[in-house]
């Protein structure tokens, strides 16, 4: 279809209004949170409810134009990056909050609904929507679900599909699923949900997602403790875990980490090699007990110093400071790198160790920030962008720890997800086999490789080179992948 | 179903293009007219002659000769104050500043976000021309720095769009209605006589009663929308309330301090000038407030280089040799812009330094009080406000607690925050006569918040965004909620007046 013709049929379903095609106003959407990879999408569009959505979908699949989706843009993986001649789809408008079923503890939103909000809808009868990404207070609600978002919290409360309950999802030939629950906790029949959630925006669009909300629990007890450096923090850290104690979060960061968040939002933490945030939450006796029990072990892991929040305030500035970890970085360096690797808690100290030599070895400065309880990494490459040769390096860099993470048994993204960025190292993480499986639930989803098409994947298999075990698939032959 | 941050805005949204497709013929022309009409002499006014601001600067520099509209400028900047490299690297694309960016909440567009409009510098530096999109986007800004606030990288958005907007000014040739609506305005404004002038004959029609009639005829929904805006805008001259030269301090003297009085504020808000005078000298501040001009800051914000630097200079000259300590500010707008000086002026020899010296000089002036600490007795003021923060105390001063411990620290009075108090209310310098429908909206938004709060009376800090509350509970018929300055609620309770003084 010709580009004019192209623009005329969105504008014929969005009004002019919904439709961008000026190149400068293109270009602001041409990266996300990964500044790395660059495409200028063709179009984008921005609907404002699903039905629009689904017309999109329609009209793109019909003309075989691939399309993404994209919600605020905050993913760390380029799962949002546009595909060339391509239509980019924000949810950014759809930002409704379409009901609160609190007797059934349910919440309903379209996706461009920001996570934060959420929690803010529900806060006064005493509610909260558990999963806590740092970027909660933009990204969506739809990016959370792609790319099954966790958060500090998640060791003890889960990741975002332990919180989605349904999908409404315009499926990439235009039709409309409803995958999972009503209110009914279990569905019979396959987990469609499931395998939607963290599909990265391959397997459709969701156009209204389904939540639930907690009760906030009747105690929480934060506490921060600095460590001479990341290996004394990380003994603390198994100390409390094999002692039994399950806390809402572990959280660690180190010196250069430290530093930056201290130039952005001067939290005040203390001058140490390490420092871990530590909170507890759950019936008020119980909180107590553990709370003293955890207070120890830091003591007996020699802990030079401990703060206990002695309010929501203080809490607050406690978590102010991690969560603007990540971006805090541009005040210590132009560009960043960063990775999200998952290692068994036991082998945290020995990765610590060997992020350490690999950034001296490359020469380059290595920030650590990380959910310590469930050993999810960020180590934070720094860089500057503007030096020749100096972003490759990064790249390199970031690799080697990821290859370092992997022989330690572990895996490649906690929560950032792989996108653009980490296709290339599936290959290490999962056989041949393994992968052609998850292509066939995409081919089943997405038969003509419109939705998202690059993404989480290294070769770019069409769907119709079936991969080896699959050659002849009877299910796809006789059309009933259709029905999905 | 709620919604949030504007909902699904996107059917009734605020097109880019319809300002100007709606202003036709009959708009052209009445702008000049008006235009004309106050620009021409200015014999009343302190001073301060005006400039042709971007002819001036563009033969500085002999850069950047603007095309006409339509066509292109390449590379969109070029080197004289492009917006610096170094400070747009600074920006790491993370989108924290995006949820509190008043046009990214109403349009919810990438390129209408502080992330977008610092992307779009980047390109502007060496890949893209300065053309209609780029600048659409970058006019579309309020320069409210809820950004600069919501950043925890350290983007400093202020001086990015500061330098952007200059190379607007002098290297984007707009429309010529465009032109002589903004021409107008900078004729008009800084100058309180002219204003005064201005807003006048409007006062008298008002008592005719001929606006009424006027729009009951329909006649008024034809004018053009930014008059329109203006009009709706400026309420009633009250009486001036002078404010002497020089008022001596009450009791132990602890300070001498210049105020600045002002252009929209003395024009409009007078007595709000005379309470400040009145809380400094109770708390023992000896008090200067030399004949003056317009400090520049509503120039310095829309971009318009070498007429704010003349007025920053001029403002200088005016309180440098009056042996002060401090320069206290009751305008959120002009006291971000003083405290700049220093930044402006830099590449000025003779003023460089000097501009520097004042600008450490320059406070808030709740800030300056929280600082002096409190020694006059208050009287209690039963009743509850809202503080509604202006985005140039809040976000470009970082002053957020000081006005309202001010207003604490006062018996029996009660401080209510307005939900959503990081997004701005539309007012934003000339933001609300350039731009009026998205500053309605913005306007209308956060009437709905303040309201919310069921407090008797709003308190804020600056006079634009006093005119646009104003203007927008009217427009929703609520013209009944009473408003104040933080100095107006001091000065009633350092004389112990009745509540009622405040709630007429
Ligand atoms: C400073 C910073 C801190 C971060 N911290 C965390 C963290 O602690 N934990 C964490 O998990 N992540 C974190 N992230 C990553 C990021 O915020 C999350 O991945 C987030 O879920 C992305 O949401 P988004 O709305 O920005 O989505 P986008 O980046 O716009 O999109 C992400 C993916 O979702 C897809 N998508 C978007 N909307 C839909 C939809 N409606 N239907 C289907 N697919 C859709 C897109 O195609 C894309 O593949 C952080 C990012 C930044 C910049
Ligand atoms: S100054 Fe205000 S309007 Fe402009 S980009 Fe920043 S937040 Fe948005
Ligand atoms: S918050 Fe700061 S660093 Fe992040 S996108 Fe906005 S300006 Fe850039």
């Amino acid at each position: 279809m010709e580009r004019s013709r192209l623009i005329q049929a969105m504008e014929d379903i969005l009004g002019p209004e919904g439709v961008i095609h000026e190149r400068e106003q293109l270009r602001t959407y041409e990266c996300d949170g990964l500044m790395n990879y660059r495409v200028i999408p063709d179009l984008v569009v921005l609907p404002v409810n699903a039905e629009q959505v689904q017309k999109i979908v329609r009209l793109c699949y019909d003309e075989g134009i691939p399309y993404v989706a994209r919600g605020s843009g905050t993913g760390l993986s380029g799962g949002a990056l546009p595909v060339e001649s391509g239509v980019l789809i924000v949810m950014s408008r759809m930002k409704r909050i379409l009901e609160v079923d609190l007797e059934n503890e349910r919440v309903v939103v379209e996706p461009g609904v920001i996570n934060l909000w959420v929690s803010q809808e529900v806060a006064d009868e005493g509610y909260y929507y558990a999963p806590d990404p740092a970027s909660q207070l933009v990204s969506s609600i739809g990016g959370n679900l792609a790319e099954n978002s966790g958060g500090v919290h998640c060791l003890k409360y889960g990741f975002t599909t332990n919180h989605v309950t349904g999908a409404e999802v315009v499926l990439p030939d235009g039709s409309v699923a409803h995958l999972g629950g009503g209110k009914a906790p279990d569905e019979p029949g396959y987990d469609l949900l499931g395998a939607f959630v963290g599909s990265e925006g391959t397997l459709g669009i969701a156009t209204s997602i389904t939540l639930r909300v907690l009760r906030k629990p009747e105690a929480v007890r934060t506490l921060l403790a600095a460590f001479k450096d990341t290996e004394e923090a990380g003994d603390a850290v198994s100390g409390i875990i094999g002692g039994g104690i399950v806390p809402a979060a572990i959280e660690m960061m180190d010196r250069l980490c430290l530093e930056a968040v201290e130039v952005a939002v001067s939290p005040g933490f203390p001058d140490a090699g390490a420092v871990l945030i530590v909170e507890l939450d759950g019936p008020e006796a119980e909180v107590e007990n553990q709370f003293e029990r955890t207070m120890k072990i830091c003591e007996d892991s020699n802990a030079s110093e401990i703060r206990v929040a002695e309010d929501d305030a203080e809490r607050a500035l406690f978590w102010k400071g991690r969560k603007a970890a990540f971006a805090a970085m541009g005040r210590v360096s132009n560009d960043y790198y960063v990775q999200d690797s998952v290692v068994p808690r036991t082998e945290l100290g020995a990765v610590l160790k060997r992020i350490s030599d690999l950034g001296e070895e490359y020469g380059m400065r290595v920030a650590n920030v990380f959910h310590a309880g469930d050993g999810n990494l960020h180590p934070l490459v720094l860089y500057d962008g503007e030096v020749e040769g100096e972003a490759e390096k990064a790249e390199k860099l970031a690799g080697d720890i990821v290859f370092a993470c992997l022989e330690h048994g572990g895996s490649l993204t906690g929560e950032h997800g792989i996108g653009e960025d980490k296709k290339k190292y599936m290959p290490k993480m999962f056989t041949e086999e393994d992968l052609d499986t998850m292509q066939l639930l995409r081919c089943a989803f997405d038969p003509h490789y419109l939705c998202n098409p690059g993404k989480m994947f290294p070769t770019p298999r069409l769907c119709g080179e079936r991969p080896g075990p699959f050659r002849m698939h009877p299910v796809q032959k006789a059309g009933l992948a259709e029905l999905f | 179903m709620t919604e949030r941050n504007g909902g699904g805005r996107g059917e009734d949204r605020y097109n880019a293009t319809d300002a100007t497709e709606r202003r036709g013929d009959e708009g052209t022309f009445r702008e000049e007219a008006m235009a004309e009409s106050i620009g021409a002499g200015s014999p009343e006014d302190v001073g301060q002659s005006t400039y042709a601001a971007g002819d001036s600067v563009r033969q500085t520099v002999g850069i950047g000769r603007s095309t006409e509209s339509g066509s292109y400028t390449f590379p969109a900047f070029d080197d004289h104050h492009p917006p610096e490299k170094d400070l747009i690297d600074d920006c790491v694309h993370c989108g924290f500043c995006l949820p509190t960016c008043p046009t990214y909440v109403l349009f919810g567009e990438e390129m209408d976000s502080p992330r977008g409009r610092i992307y779009l510098m980047n390109k502007g530096l060496t890949e893209e021309p300065m053309n209609d999109q780029m600048v659409r986007h970058f006019d579309l800004c309020l320069g409210c720095m809820a950004c600069v606030t919501a950043c925890p990288s350290g983007v400093q958005y202020d001086k990015l769009i500061e330098a952007t907007r200059g190379q607007v000014e002098r290297r984007y040739e707009r429309s010529a209605e465009d032109k002589a609506f903004r021409e107008m305005i900078f004729q008009l404004f800084p100058y309180p006589n002219r204003l005064r002038l201005a807003a006048g004959p409007m006062r008298l029609y008002q008592r005719l009663g001929i606006r009424d009639r006027l729009r009951k005829s329909g006649v008024m929904n034809r004018i053009p929308s930014r008059l329109r805006a203006m009009e709706a805008l400026l309420p009633d001259v009250p009486k001036e309330e002078k404010v002497p030269e020089v008022t001596p301090a009450v009791g132990e003297k602890r300070a001498r301090v210049g105020v600045l009085l002002g252009c929209v504020q003395r024009v409009f808000f007078s007595p709000v000038n005379a309470a400040t005078v009145r809380v400094l000298a109770a708390e023992g501040c000896e008090v200067v407030a030399p004949k003056q001009g317009c400090c520049g800051a509503l120039s310095t914000h829309a971009g318009r280089e070498e007429e704010s630097l003349n007025f920053a200079r001029k403002t200088i000259d005016t309180f440098e040799n009056e042996d002060l300590d401090y320069f206290v500010i009751n305008a959120a707008g002009c006291g971000s812009t003083m405290k700049e000086y220093g930044y402006l002026l830099r590449d000025d020899p003779e003023y460089a330094e000097r501009a520097k010296a004042f600008s450490e000089k320059v406070r808030d002036v709740s800030e300056f009080l929280q600082q002096l600490g409190p020694r006059a007795e208050r009287h209690p003021l039963p009743v509850t406000a809202a503080y509604h923060d202006a985005c140039h105390l809040a976000h470009a001063q970082g002053v957020r607690q000081q006005p309202r411990q001010t207003l604490k620290q006062i018996p029996g009075m009660q401080v209510k925050e307005i939900r959503e108090a990081e997004v701005c209310c539309g007012s934003a310098g000339i933001y609300n006569m350039v731009e009026p429908e998205p500053a309605e909206e913005l306007g209308e938004r956060k009437a709905k918040n303040i309201l919310a709060t069921g407090a008797r009376m709003i308190v804020t800090s600056n006079p634009g965004c006093m005119l646009q509350i104003q203007a927008s509970l009217k427009r929703m018929g609520h013209d009944e909620l009473p408003m104040a300055h933080p100095m107006e609620v001091l000065d009633a309770s350092l004389r112990g007046e009745p509540v009622e003084t405040l709630l007429r």
